[in-house]
């Protein structure tokens, strides 16, 4: 006789069962009233005749009917058994040393140019963007250098920002060291997914050629007006990475240490360069070899989410059968949507991983500012950093004393650095393209710190600010 | 083709028991499906640790995750179909299924899910539509049909619905089907056909969902919401032999391309 098993713990008496069974095997008991309704019987097993549509049409896995049919099929093969997978993931794991694939010695090259080869020494094998200006250059180059070069790469143009994004977490789950490059108004619509990245604890790297704002504004023109978006623009409480480069060298340097980062903490890190930066053409130096870190994979049934403060990354495909969700998790990736531990727990570890190792992640320059006492420091990052290195110059040559301080790491922001060098000096004056984004977060170290802000579309020159320096010497 | 029947007994395998009951409602068509997939799979004999379960946001987005014991990744609002595409090209040994609603697949996904259409993605995009967006409380959505209420439609939907299978079609994918979870067998069969695909399968699957969609519109038992679709949906071959009068709020089901 047929055996009808009914798993009462899962049933919610819906009695589609019931309903689709031709020959009415199964009834409603209405003696008995336990998990909220009547459960459902088997009243007439001896009229199944296995034809298995209550098992094949009940919503909730409760039925299970097993007769001769049933009985053969269950000697088959089990599918599904977890096998491990041979799945391409970054190797070797953590630190070591590869040959720069572009041959070593001097390049002149394009600051976007200059990220797209960064990248590439870095181990990038996936990228996926969507055009804009002044990006563009960065996927044009990766675009033909993958092409042309040895081992898996894959390069995908995508129909919007949100998908290049989408398709680069995707990517970085299934191994890849994935890159994605836009600017101002790409990251806005990319900005849910940075979200979904740091709370699923996704190494990628971001690269935000900034570009004057808001909307489309200039779009050819640079601005500096990017700085707070890429720090706060996703919502949620978190901490993000994000570095600025100043020179073609350090679009090349910058990138390969934004994927470092990313596969050291796990983290999106973004590239914060601005249209001067990309846009330029200089000389920079190849080095024979690239110190690349590659994230570290489960050693055995390691949580991969939760443990360490960097938990190690399984991959797609490796027979970890992965939970991964951008709702808040335990620390083996199942949903906890209604636990204040979980909540707690989790936007502490992705802040703290961070702010933990601030002394692996945040980096700083200073530039002429030997003296015991400084008239002046002055503060700025990218494109514009260069200018105040020229403004410190002219006021050298006009008696005073100053120094330039620029952040590589603008985020989380190098107060500590700053703060030692600022107590020596007299006056902070901060240099930026945008209305004074950067000297907020200046402000919350030297409060008395001002600020020279433009926003014309036009890089700041070396004299504009070296007015503004002069009024504030007098 | 594999002759296996899936039991339940045999796709217990395939999840993860420790969370069930699942968290749908009573009667929720989402379950039919999600079991009718884990049956294709199982009768296929596919190894599941090379497979990757890719969702979104909304009641289908559940459907694999957590339940399903493969690896599943849960992504934002619409965007599965884009997360699958990287998952897809960076690792094409993988078994990429997409499952969504139709608020995530066909509202707020609609531009990934034509443009993976197009570039016929190696992928299988199952989109369950149940005509309303059922986890944020029962709005109007993209395949909502005309005169339907729903908590934005209170006097009911004026806006034509997609034809998802058209569109689909029409954007370039190489596999385009149609089928209810009443229509159990055709269902799992073309669920098997479409995870053996090479290239963009689409499979549209009706729904039922008592709870936001049946209660606004005189159906919420989940039994005649389900034996709905016996005289809704009409097979394509039949479909052919009828005139355009008969068709009339018919809903044509079967494998397109």
């Amino acid at each position: 006789m047929p055996e009808i098993v009914i798993n009462r713990d899962w049933c919610k008496g819906c009695y589609i069962c019931v309903s689709v069974c031709p020959r009415h095997v199964l009834e409603i008991d209405q003696q008995s009233f336990d998990h909220g309704f009547h459960p459902v019987v088997a009243a007439r097993p001896g009229d199944c005749t296995v034809c298995r549509q209550c098992e094949l049409l009940c919503p909730d896995l409760a039925i299970a009917v097993s007769g001769d049919e049933a009985r053969s099929a269950a000697g088959a093969e089990p599918a599904g058994a977890p096998v491990a997978g041979p799945s391409p993931r970054p190797l070797p794991q953590g630190w070591t040393t590869v040959p720069s694939p572009l041959p070593p010695g001097p390049h002149f090259m394009q600051g976007d140019e200059a990220c797209a080869e960064g990248a590439i020494a870095a181990g990038c094998n996936f990228y996926a963007g969507y055009p804009i200006t002044p990006a563009s250059e960065i996927m044009e180059r990766i675009c033909a250098r993958f092409a042309e070069l040895p081992g898996k790469r894959v390069f995908a143009q995508m129909e919007d920002e949100i998908a290049s994004i989408a398709s680069c977490i995707g990517a970085a789950w299934t191994g890849a060291k994935a890159m994605t490059a836009t600017s101002g108004p790409g990251i806005s619509l990319m900005l849910e997914n940075l979200g979904y990245a740091i709370i699923t604890e996704t190494p990628l790297v971001i690269v935000d050629v900034q570009r004057a704002g808001p909307s489309t504004g200039q779009a050819t023109r640079p601005g500096q007006g990017d700085y707070m978006q890429v720090r706060w623009g996703a919502h949620g409480d978190y901490e993000i990475i994000a570095l600025s480069p100043w020179s073609v060298a350090e679009m090349y340097t910058e990138t390969i240490r934004a994927f470092n980062l990313a596969e050291r903490f796990r983290v999106p890190v973004i590239l914060l360069a601005d249209e001067g930066v990309g846009h330029l053409r200089e000389n920079l130096t190849i080095p024979p070899e690239v110190r690349v870190f590659n994230r570290i994979g489960p050693t055995d049934r390691e949580p991969p989410f939760g443990g360490k403060p960097v938990p190690p990354m399984p991959v797609f495909g490796e027979g970890h059968r992965l939970l991964v969700t951008g709702s808040t998790h335990d620390a083996w990736g199942y949903r906890r949507t209604s636990s204040a531990k979980a909540q707690a727990e989790l936007t502490e570890r992705l802040c703290t991983k961070i702010t933990d190792s601030l002394d692996e992640i945040v980096a700083s320059e200073t530039y002429l500012c030997e003296d015991e006492r400084l008239d002046m420091l002055l503060v700025s990052f990218g494109f514009t950093a260069r200018s105040a290195l020229g403004a410190a110059r002219m006021a050298r040559e006009d008696g005073h004393r100053v120094g330039l301080f620029r952040p590589r790491t603008v985020w989380p922001f190098p107060s500590q650095a700053l703060r030692d060098v600022a107590a020596r000096s007299e006056r902070v004056l901060v240099a930026e393209m945008n209305r004074g984004q950067m000297l907020r977060e200046v402000q919350r170290v030297i409060p008395d710190a001002r600020g020279f802000g433009k926003t014309d579309g036009e890089v700041i020159a070396p004299d504009e600010i070296w007015a503004v320096m002069k009024e504030w010497l007098r | 083709m594999s002759t296996k029947t899936a039991t339940t007994e045999s796709i217990r395998a395939l999840i993860r028991p420790e969370v069930f009951p699942s968290t749908m409602c009573p009667g929720c068509g989402h379950g039919i499906l999600m079991g009718a997939i884990l049956r294709a799979v199982d009768e296929l004999g596919l190894d599941v640790s090379r497979m990757l379960f890719v969702s979104g946001i909304g009641c289908a987005g559940w459907i694999p995750s957590p339940h399903f014991a493969a690896d599943t990744l849960h992504t934002t609002h619409g965007r599965p179909v884009a997360f699958a595409t990287g998952a897809a090209l960076f690792n094409p040994d993988l078994n990429v299924v997409v499952i969504g609603g139709d608020g995530d697949i066909a509202a707020i996904g609609g531009n990934h899910l034509i443009h993976a259409a197009r570039r016929n993605l190696d992928m299988t995009v199952i989109c369950a539509n149940n005509q309303i967006y059922g986890m944020t409380g029962g709005q109007v959505t993209p395949t909502t049909d005309i005169g339907t209420i729903t908590a934005t439609t209170p006097q009911g939907n004026e806006e034509p619905p997609f034809d998802l299978c058209k569109l689909v079609e029409g954007a370039g994918a190489s596999f385009v089907a149609r089928w209810s979870v009443y229509h159990i067998r055709p269902l799992i069969r073309t669920l098997k056909e479409a995870l053996l695909h090479k290239g963009f399968a689409f499979v549209e699957v009706l729904s039922p969902c008592p709870t936001q969609w049946g209660r606004r519109n005189q159906l919420a038992d989940p039994v005649a919401l389900l034996e709905r679709y016996k005289t809704l949906c009409v097979p394509k071959d039949r479909a052919a032999k009828m005139s355009a009068e008969e068709l009339a709020g018919k809903v044509v089901v079967g494998r397109f391309k």
